[in-house]
């Protein structure tokens, strides 16, 4: 069997030198379409870098490249997923060309392998390999267990399959349950099960391939896949661009407004009083001075459980927000709705203020459920009068009632008072109005509803604002 | 360290009582083959400061040290001219020589007072240099850093280029509190340190507080993890395991249960708010299970 077959995982399966340098260079362009700014100074470094380590090391190789390349977290995780990927594939791919096959060879066809295998053991076994956190042992284990569920129950469908293996064993992440000796177990935790979903995913695809003998085309990592892990403080930067951005626009908004005004509104008791000093001829006019602006921007932000995993990106916003505007206020609701516009303003840290909010926002009543009627009610009455044409309103929410009362009506008046009202929904704009989401009663009163759960979401909702097209997504 | 392998420069550094993870031995070997600087990120107290000492330790190089906050200027950084020795040659000098000999004397390295980056470069033995905390300065300081750290040079107006006689090991550490510019990020290698696995984290502990016993090693580590995994304000450093573990060897503790958790839980959980949230959590389980690692 040639190496390639036998280690997809890294660059032993190249052939070397010759293809390497263009390989890499391959890996560095794919780099950049997932937005990796990959510079020829770090592609130099990298090769540079390459000739200090030992090639037969996986973690020196990998090492060495990320050092030079991947210079942040977020581009760290975007180069780990897309390594793996791609001298997977590259490997594959010589495999193809060089007609090389695991089938024929040494009899491991998967129907006889997994013939007798107890699915207890098996379990057994993973599970140890697991918390000892043996990758070879899961990449073979992984194996055993697709040959034992066999391909001809496979739906073919490699995501799907995942799933159905790890549920039929019965594998899941949290407290295991003891052995049969009554002996405790160690936890699995999520990442561990992941990184056995990972090997059982990477056999499948070889599978596929093998079978096929095709290499399906690459796709650009999902979304989510790359906006998920990041912690909230690598997002602050991109949401802070995104928010002063937003900034300028609706601070050229206001200057349109500014110049219609000037024309109204002479205050006719100064003019008189400044025409005394011309004999009583009022040559020059005294205007009436600006009102003080009140606080323009109004944003609600649901901090309930359903919208957890969105709410922390949500709070960063609302913290770019405070940076940018100093006329915002901003809420926070569940139940009940507060106001946390004093919590931001005083603190700076982003951890600080998230746990304040937690702590004393008290908008947690009795079940945790959130209530988007008595939530509209309550803002009404706190605000209503100081709501008026300039002032937006900014809901960030899943408009999920728990089938509460809606109260649309109530906010259609909140719609009316406000010049403008726009929603942001952390749920894809396909599961609206799917289950409790009342997004559609509440959509038509607003200006503009979007999709929002990472920041190319907001840059997308602050050209709409300003009057940009949608970006493509 | 003859920096030969990473497993070398990683034996090395464990010599000096730093253990390195894989990534930052390599990164510290190539570091040193490639001259190139390395900016070190990951969350406070987790060693990236004490990375740069170990280098310096193991190498035998002196460590120069420059403590960024906001504000520095490259008069604190770089090198200032000492105006009253300046002063002094005027005054003293008049009656020899012209205008033009004072002026080219009072602008020559006799009348500069160097500073971190300036000593770092004009040091004839290499050195480590250590910038501490870069994302605590402005992005105009980090411009200023660029062409230190891509050509070991350093430009002075009335000197010209003044060039590094010898590579210094350059290590930048940030705690990510700002998005450091593309630009200085080009010119380094990038390091992330996080917090080590349990068994990483006994052997350092076990490194610095030799006499503790393997199982309470092992439980004062589970322990801090678990205070760690809490949503904190400050989350305990590896020092401040390693101070942990000192003091229980000075209780006399030969485990730790709730008793021992309180009186003692101030050297790892340092605010008010994060005293009662640890007590809650952590304190309270380990009162169920007090005799499970004795």
């Amino acid at each position: 069997m040639s190496t390639a077959a036998a280690s997809p995982y890294g660059p032993q399966a190249d052939p070397g030198p010759p293809g390497l340098a263009a390989k890499l260079l391959g890996f560095c362009e794919e780099l950049r379409s997932e937005g990796v700014a990959v510079g020829t100074s770090e592609i130099l470094d990298a090769f540079a870098a390459l000739e200090m380590v030992e090639w037969t090391s996986q973690d020196d190789f990998r090492e060495a490249l990320a050092t030079t390349i991947a210079k942040s977290q977020d581009d760290r995780r975007v180069f780990e997923l897309l390594f793996d990927r791609y001298f997977f594939r590259a490997a594959e791919a010589e495999a193809i060309q060089h007609e090389v096959s695991e089938r024929g060879g040494g009899g491991g066809d998967s129907g006889e392998g997994g013939e007798r295998l107890d699915m207890e053991e098996l379990r057994e076994q993973i599970r140890e390999a697991i918390a000892a956190g043996d990758e070879d042992r899961l990449r073979d284990l992984a194996r055993l267990a697709i040959a034992a569920f066999g391909r001809a129950e496979g739906s073919g469908v490699v995501g799907v399959d995942v799933q159905r293996i790890r549920r039929t064993l019965g594998l899941t992440a949290g407290a295991q349950p003891p052995t049969d000796g009554g002996e405790e177990r160690p936890p699995i935790d999520r990442d561990q099960l992941n990184s056995f979903e990972r090997h059982l995913r990477r056999e499948l695809e070889r599978d596929l391939i093998e079978r096929t003998e095709t290499l399906p085309p690459s796709r650009p990592l999902a979304e989510l896949d790359r906006a998920l892990p990041t912690s909230p403080t690598q997002d602050l930067a991109a949401v802070h661009r995104a928010v002063s951005q937003m900034k300028r626009r609706l601070a050229t908004l206001g200057h349109e407004q500014r110049g219609h005004r000037k024309a109204t509104a002479v205050d006719v008791r100064r003019t008189m009083r400044a025409s005394l000093e011309t004999g009583g001829v009022p040559l020059r006019l005294k205007y009436k001075p600006k009102r003080p602006r009140r606080p323009e921007i109004y944003v609600l932000c649901d901090v309930s459980t359903s919208v957890t995993s969105a709410s922390v990106f949500f709070l960063s916003v609302l913290h770019a927000l405070h940076d940018s505007f100093r006329k915002l206020r901003s809420f926070v609701f569940i139940e009940r709705i507060s106001e946390v516009t004093e919590v931001f303003e005083h603190e700076r840290d982003f951890a600080v203020v998230a746990q304040r909010i937690s702590s004393e926002g008290g908008v947690a009543d009795v079940s945790g459920y959130t209530d988007y009627g008595r939530v509209w009610l309550e803002f009404l009455t706190e605000i209503s009068d100081e709501l008026d044409p300039r002032s937006t309103v900014i809901v960030l929410g899943d408009a999920r009632t728990n089938g509460r009362e809606p109260h649309a009506e109530v906010f259609a008046q909140v719609a009316e008072r406000a010049g403008r009202l726009f929603w942001l929904n952390p749920e894809p704009k396909l599961y609206w109005n799917y289950g409790d989401s009342v997004m559609a009663a509440y959509e038509r009163y607003c200006d503009g509803a979007f999709e929002c759960w990472t920041t190319r979401h907001l840059e997308n909702f602050v050209n709409v604002v300003a009057g940009g097209a949608p970006a493509v997504e | 360290m003859s920096e030969g392998s990473v497993a070398e420069v990683k034996e090395a550094l464990a010599k000096v009582g730093y253990l390195a993870d894989e990534p930052a031995a390599l990164v510290s070997f190539l570091a040193q083959r490639l001259d190139k600087p390395v900016l070190v990120e990951g969350p406070a107290g987790v060693g990236k400061t004490e990375l740069a000492k170990a280098l310096s330790r193991a190498t035998g190089r002196e460590l120069v040290r420059l403590q960024c906050y906001e504000g520095l200027d490259e008069a604190k950084a770089m090198y200032e001219w000492n105006y009253r020795k300046q002063l002094l040659r005027i005054q003293a000098g008049g009656a020899q020589g012209g205008w033009d000999d004072v002026q080219e004397d009072i602008f020559s390295s006799d009348f500069l007072l160097t500073r971190p980056l300036m000593q770092a470069i004009s040091s004839p033995e290499p050195v480590v240099l250590l910038i501490d905390e870069i994302d605590k300065t402005d992005q105009e300081f980090e411009a200023m850093l660029l062409e230190l750290l891509s050509d070991f040079q350093i430009t002075i107006p009335e000197l010209g280029q003044i060039s590094a006689t010898t590579m210094p090991i350059v290590v930048l550490t940030s705690n990510d509190s700002r998005e450091l510019t593309e630009a200085l990020k080009r010119r380094c290698l990038y390091l992330w340190l996080d917090y080590p696995g349990v068994e990483r984290e006994m052997e350092i502990v076990r490194l610095h507080a030799p006499d503790l016993p393997e199982t309470l090693a092992r439980r004062l580590v589970e322990v801090i993890q678990m205070v760690r995994a809490l949503d904190l304000k400050k989350p305990p450093s590896i020092a401040e395991s390693i101070d942990w573990a000192r003091t229980l060897l000075l209780m006399g503790a030969e485990d730790i249960n709730r008793e021992t958790f309180n009186q003692s839980m101030s050297i790892i959980v340092k605010h008010r708010t994060d005293i009662d949230l640890v007590a809650e959590r952590v304190g309270m389980k380990l009162a169920e299970a007090p005799s499970r690692a004795g």
